[in-house]
């Protein structure tokens, strides 16, 4: 299925008609440019009176009026006078009156609140001071629509309301919690006020009860910085804070509840919504990131359009008129004034990329392009959800900005046929796959087989050509070779080797040609290269033994206890390992086939052969050496792992061994094997995980199987830990292990009920289990799940009694049940 | 059978056992004895700081987690290095308690012993942080954004801001940790150690505790015997006492001393190692030695303004910019100051912001909405304490410098020691972060 989406929006279609970008047409009236003007000092904040015509710049060293001209700023007053201004004039906030266009409230650093009266006749404007803050004001805040109320929230906790006909504040307000650092009047709940404060909590008082809050709700982890209330829409709250977040709130339900996130770069400082838009606003950064973002609050990882002139962080910024989404004034820290128009701003959005790419939870894919990179496919169908994007606006004016960002993309959706995405073949290759245990070609055989079986001709023809490229020439076919006077010659030979390097090998060919081993002696000498030759050697013996060993072990034991193999091949192989050579040379000495003087003939590789090799033999021939294909196999394996199938990568990489490994890095073979043990744990084929584990020769990977690998024991009797070594609880000085049929000590392997703690030695438990479901303990219990544990093996290195596992998988209860079926569920 | 999955070491989980035994068990002190352990399991030993800081649990917690998340976990600086600067630090402040205590982490942790020897065994790029280190030690307000400049100038021996920011948060945690360790002399029985006639070597008092093999001492790792141990110290306060207590030690040292050679002597070249550290005293590490604290209100010019927190303070500022170059060490440190602030002790709330803004004060950070006439009111003679504290720790045990609130409890006078350590960190962490930022709006 295929669909196609178009993000048109009505919006564009109007900004085509009105071309030209225009102030003019903005309801507001107001005219400018980008423009800004050095400040004295670096400002901390600033604000507008009512008819857009002047703005306030405040701060430490600065408190100036400047008349915004058309393309100009012009200093209209300087608020700050004397020759040594107090700290009253050094203001954190300061902010016009948006009723009474006289009137400005600045909080002072030194906890003052200070109103000025612009139509006062002196040259000093100060009107009332209150010094009711024991600590820094943050913000001072006007009621909207009340001239006398002004509200402040201090460093020291507290919110304190004014009127300003009064010489002190007519009410406290305690947070209860820590700094406030924003106080805002909702717009249009007339009583409401919010405040946000330094400990992540924001609040919303009723004007008229200050005894508690309204409502209080964590809204960002660290500071909240700032508040404001949507200029439309009353329920809507913005927060930003320290953790780098701006939030938007909904309170007009029960619980606040948080309705979009914008995640940005930096602590955010100030955050304003932007008039006439339902979902932009602006923020600015405490530090490091000197920007000024608008964000549409439903695309919040994008900003909308960015600011970028100041070389300082911005400390304050206002949107010039109510009525005016396109002009934005800002101070900053570098000591300039600006006002942005948003048709110098930047546009993010142009920079970014507008391909997605996603996958369904089924598989699906999804996939948006820009509509001309797609255009011309006739199978599409528009998508009926443009309008759902753009939802009712409140106001009528044409949004001009949305030429910036219109972005049309088509949206492609593939589904999947399930059945193919399957990851059924991964599962059953894991499962079926032999990476070890039987000789080299007939691993590759069986693997080219289940590859085929599962449909996958191609990793099937990987695996044949493996076998053909790294066998010896007497277990092809010999089809490819060419040169008959060394067909035979090379048969013969490959006959001896692979008398060497597999008895079975040896079993299945005709006896008759054994003969031939002596007559050619002289030529097998000449002809062996000699790495191969002798690691070839080496390394058939090893999976040799393995095989043997396991065989043998496995149908014993099989027979002895009717146990999961699993648990006890991977013992043995644990077991057998190190004991390794041992078997070698006897598997030499036994073996009827192989004398030891044709070991020693093998491995011994003369020099002047090779010389021989090379004249007369063409290089096409058969006896290439493996190391001839090394780099294409390498270059395979890369290839699989590169396409995702990194399950063909290592599994190739166990079953070929010495013969590949030191081509391909270490960091890279360590990189598959993880990734192919982790898909396989994601499917749970724990086994398998753990056989790769075991296999592979990264010390990196083999180590895991080492870790997490120690068992503490408590004593069965007083359930304490059992400290010393040995079987015997030093604390009760009982036997620890004691099994429940014979009531000796178990030293070896001990299995117990997860029910009720007895157990014993396996195979007693086992052959009671026969008689009885109960517990042999006579506890009552019926014992029908039971986990397999070794005895705590002393290590003297360790003093301690250690349990390892050794790579053993512990099977779940269920599956034990499953594969040993000794007694059934009695519940 | 059950299987209780403890993947703690034996040797150290013995030792936790030890000192769980010896804490009472109940509320706090099973905190204290918890966070003791922790430290025991990461660093093999508990400190005297640490001991001394156990009567405000909350407040050794998050210290605790800090000092070990800028000494072990993450980050930039390879782990020797970090010694090395906490050497350096240390060194400023002629702390040998410190001095030793890193070095034997130092050479733990693989450091190179001849590095030891003295600075300029260094290499380079450590003793380019020489002249930071000095400054943000005795002159803090003269941090300017060039020296960051001449750390960060690219060259073969230049740092990277990440580096650079831990390095010094590194150096200011150290610098107030001498404060600490000079103001509650936490270092004494080391000092005592080495003063001690009867030639005993001083190197078991910090091996003893660096290398966590032996035993932490009983009378140090029993909390409830710190305390009164403490108090009857701070009671009296008087030079008798504090004989008492050296001889004390002395005693215990020799008892350990016999304890130690039976026990230690898988580690002999080990110690050898660290007994060359031992033998030479922190000069080495330091440059200019006549580089010291001067009046920040009696500096020669009027050059350097005054630091306005209004301007440039922990919470808005300084906070996101450490957090942004070095993860997470914002929220840790947040955490120090916040507990700080609200260790229930030293009730009145203004007599710790007396004690935090006064520090800053002498410090040259200068709070607009406090009225310094406070400090003269609430802290008297007491200003002189906490000027030494802050400023050169090294001569508090000159005599007349101590504590006059004969009333404060043990706990108290820790607490105030606290103060003035985190405020100090406060401060020099705001300068030089401030002109980090300096550095980066260029």
């Amino acid at each position: 299925m295929q669909c196609f989406l178009t993000e048109r929006s009505t919006m564009e279609k109007m900004s085509r008609v009105t071309t030209a970008l225009s102030s003019n047409s903005s309801s507001s009236g107001i005219n400018g440019v980008t423009m800004f003007c050095h400040l004295d000092a670096p400002a901390n904040a600033i604000s507008v009176c009512r008819d857009a015509t002047q703005v306030v710049v405040a701060g430490r060293n600065i408190f100036k009026i400047y008349s915004l001209e058309e393309e100009q700023f012009v200093e209209k007053l300087n608020l700050r006078v004397g020759r040594k201004p107090s700290l009253n004039f050094s203001c954190a906030d300061v902010m016009w009156h948006q009723m009474e266009e006289n009137l400005l409230a600045t909080a002072a650093t030194n906890g003052a609140v200070v109103t000025w009266n612009l139509s006062k006749p002196s040259r000093n404007k100060q009107d009332q001071l209150f010094t009711e803050h024991k600590r820094t004001v943050n913000k001072v805040c006007f009621h909207p629509t009340e001239v006398y109320m002004l509200l402040s929230g201090s460093q020291d906790g507290f919110m304190k309301c004014f009127d300003l006909r009064k010489k002190e504040s007519v009410s406290t307000f305690s947070g209860q919690s820590e700094s406030v650092r924003d106080v805002q009047f909702s717009m249009k709940d007339y009583f409401t006020f919010a405040a946000s404060f330094e400990n992540g909590n924001v609040q919303l008082w009723d004007i008229r009860r200050p005894d508690r809050y309204e409502r209080m709700f964590t809204a960002h982890t660290g500071p909240v910085f700032c508040c404001d209330w949507h200029p439309d829409d009353r329920g809507w709250l913005a927060t930003g804070g320290r953790d780098k977040m701006v939030k938007v709130w909904d309170m007009t339900t029960n619980r606040a509840k948080e309705i979009y996130c914008v995640q940005t770069i930096a602590s955010v400082a100030r955050v304003k919504w932007r008039p006439e838009k339902k979902f932009h606003l602006a923020t600015c950064s405490m530090m490091v990131d000197h920007n000024i973002y608008v964000w549409d609050i439903r695309r919040p990882f994008i900003p909308f359009a960015t600011f970028e002139e100041h070389k300082d962080v911005t400390t304050g910024i206002v949107w010039r008129h109510l009525r005016e989404p396109d002009i934005l004034l800002s101070g900053s820290k570098d000591s300039t004034l600006y006002q942005h128009m948003f048709k110098d701003a930047t546009r993010p959005v142009d920079r970014a990329n507008p391909e997605g790419l996603s996958f369904g939870l089924f598989g699906d894919l999804a996939f948006a392009a820009k509509e001309s990179l797609i255009s011309g496919d006739s199978s599409r169908k528009p998508y009926g959800g443009g309008d759902r994007r753009n939802p009712i606006f409140f106001f009528k004016k044409p949004d001009l900005t949305e030429q910036f960002a219109h972005v049309s993309s088509a949206l492609s959706v593939f589904e999947t046929d399930l059945e193919s995405n399957r990851m059924d073949w991964f599962v059953k290759t894991a499962q079926l796959y032999l990476l070890s245990g039987k000789p080299f070609a007939d691993l590759c055989d069986h693997n080219a087989k289940v590859a085929q079986d599962l449909k996958r001709p191609q990793v099937s023809t990987t695996w044949t050509m493996l076998r053909i490229m790294f066998s010896d020439p007497a277990n092809l076919t010999m089809s490819g070779c060419s040169s008959f006077s060394m067909k035979d010659l090379a048969a013969e030979r490959a006959l001896e080797r692979s008398k060497c390097e597999n008895r079975l090998d040896n079993i299945h060919l005709d006896p008759t040609n054994s003969h031939i081993t002596n007559v050619n002696e002289e030529n097998e000498e000449t002809e062996g290269s000699e790495g191969q030759a002798e690691y070839m050697f080496g390394d058939a013996e090893l999976d040799d033994d393995d095989l043997y060993s396991m065989e043998h072990d496995n149908t014993t034991e099989q027979e002895e206890y009717t146990l999961p193999s699993e648990g006890f091949q991977l013992r043995h192989v644990i077991v057998d390992h190190p004991s390794a050579p041992e078997h070698l040379q006897q598997d030499r000495a036994d073996s009827p086939h192989v004398s030891g003087n044709e070991a020693e003939v093998t491995c011994l590789t003369p020099i002047e052969s090779f010389s021989l090799i090379s004249i007369c033999q063409p290089l096409y021939s058969p006896q290439l050496t493996a190391s001839f294909f090394c780099p294409i196999v390498t270059e395979m394996l890369t290839f699989y792992a590169e396409q995702g199938d990194v399950q063909m990568a290592v599994s190739v990489l166990i079953v070929l061994g010495e013969r590949i490994r030191k081509e391909i890095d270490e960091l890279t073979q360590e990189h598959w094997y993880m990734s192919y043990i982790d898909l396989l744990q994601r499917f749970e084929l724990w086994n398998v995980s753990n056989e790769v584990i075991k296999l592979s020769t990264c010390s990196a990977i083999t180590s895991l199987n080492q870790t997490s690998t120690t068992l503490h024991i408590n004593c069965s009797n007083c359930k304490r830990p059992m400290n010393n070594r040995g079987w015997i609880c030093d604390r009760c000085h009982q036997c620890a292990s004691v099994c429940a049929v014979c009531h000796h000590v178990v030293k070896g392997l001990f299995v117990w009920c997860q029910g009720c703690s007895h157990g014993g030695h396996l195979e007693h438990i086992m052959n009671w289990l026969k008689g009885s479901a109960h517990c042999p303990a006579g506890c009552g219990h019926l014992c029908d799940c039971l986990v397999v544990r070794e005895s705590p093996v002393f290590r003297p290195d360790l003093d301690r009694p250690i349990l390892t596992w050794l790579g053993l998988e512990l099977p779940r209860p269920d599956q034990f049940l499953a594969r040993t079926g000794t007694t059934a569920c009695p519940s | 059978m059950i299987i209780c999955t403890n993947t703690m070491d034996y040797p150290l989980r013995a030792q936790c056992q030890r000192v769980q035994k010896q804490m009472v068990v109940n509320g706090e002190k099973e905190r204290v004895s918890l966070l003791f352990m922790k430290a025991l399991v990461s660093r093999g030993s508990v400190d005297t700081v640490a001991q001394q800081m156990a009567v405000h649990p909350h407040y050794l917690e998050s210290f605790l987690r800090t000092q070990h998340y800028i000494l072990h976990m993450d980050g930039p600086l390879p782990l020797p290095h970090r010694h090395y600067i906490a050497i350096m630090a240390a060194a400023q402040h002629h702390c040998n308690y410190l001095v030793h205590l890193h070095s034997a982490q130092f050479l733990r942790v693989g450091g190179d012993p001849l590095w030891l020897q003295d600075l300029q065994a260094a290499p380079a790029r450590l003793r380019l942080l020489d002249q930071i280190n000095k400054v943000l030690a005795h002159k803090p307000w003269l941090t300017s954004c060039a020296h960051i400049q001449a750390l960060l100038k690219s060259g073969e021996q230049c740092w990277s801001l990440a580096e650079l920011v831990q390095a010094v948060v590194i150096l200011a945690h150290c610098h107030s940790l001498c404060c600490f360790v000079f103001g509650s002399d936490a270092d004494s029985n080391c000092s005592s150690f080495s003063k001690s006639p009867n030639g005993t070597s001083p190197k078991f008092c910090f091996i003893d505790s660096a290398n966590g093999n032996t035993n932490v001492p009983p009378s140090l790792s029993s909390s409830p015997d710190l305390i009164t141990h403490r108090r009857s110290l701070d009671s009296s306060s008087g030079m008798t006492c504090l004989k008492e207590r050296i001889q004390k030690s002395q005693e215990e040292c020799e008892k350990r001393e016999v304890r130690l050679k039976t026990q230690v002597l898988q580690q002999a070249d080990l110690e050898e190692e660290e007994e060359v550290i031992c033998s030479t005293d922190s000069s080495r590490f330091i440059t200019d030695p006549d580089f010291c604290y001067k009046e920040f209100a009696q500096r020669d010019d009027d050059h350097f303004e005054v630091f306005r927190v209004q301007d440039y303070s922990w919470e808005d500022h300084g906070f996101s910019l450490v957090n942004r170059l070095y993860s997470d060490i914002g929220h840790l440190l947040d955490d120090r100051f916040r507990s700080v602030a609200t260790i229930p002790s030293l009730n009145t709330h203004d007599l710790r912001r007396a004690i935090w803004n006064y520090t800053h004060c002498v410090l040259g950070i200068r709070y607009d909405d406090y009225d310094y006439g406070e400090v003269n009111h609430l802290l008297a003679r007491d200003k002189f304490y906490i000027k030494a504290v802050a400023c050169f720790p090294d001569t508090t045990k000159t005599p007349g410098c101590r504590l006059s609130w004969t009333s404060l409890k043990p706990s108290e006078q820790i607490h105030v020691n606290l103060l003035i350590m985190e405020a100090r960190l406060q401060a020099e962490l705001l300068y030089s972060l401030r002109a980090i930022t300096q550095y980066m709006i260029l």
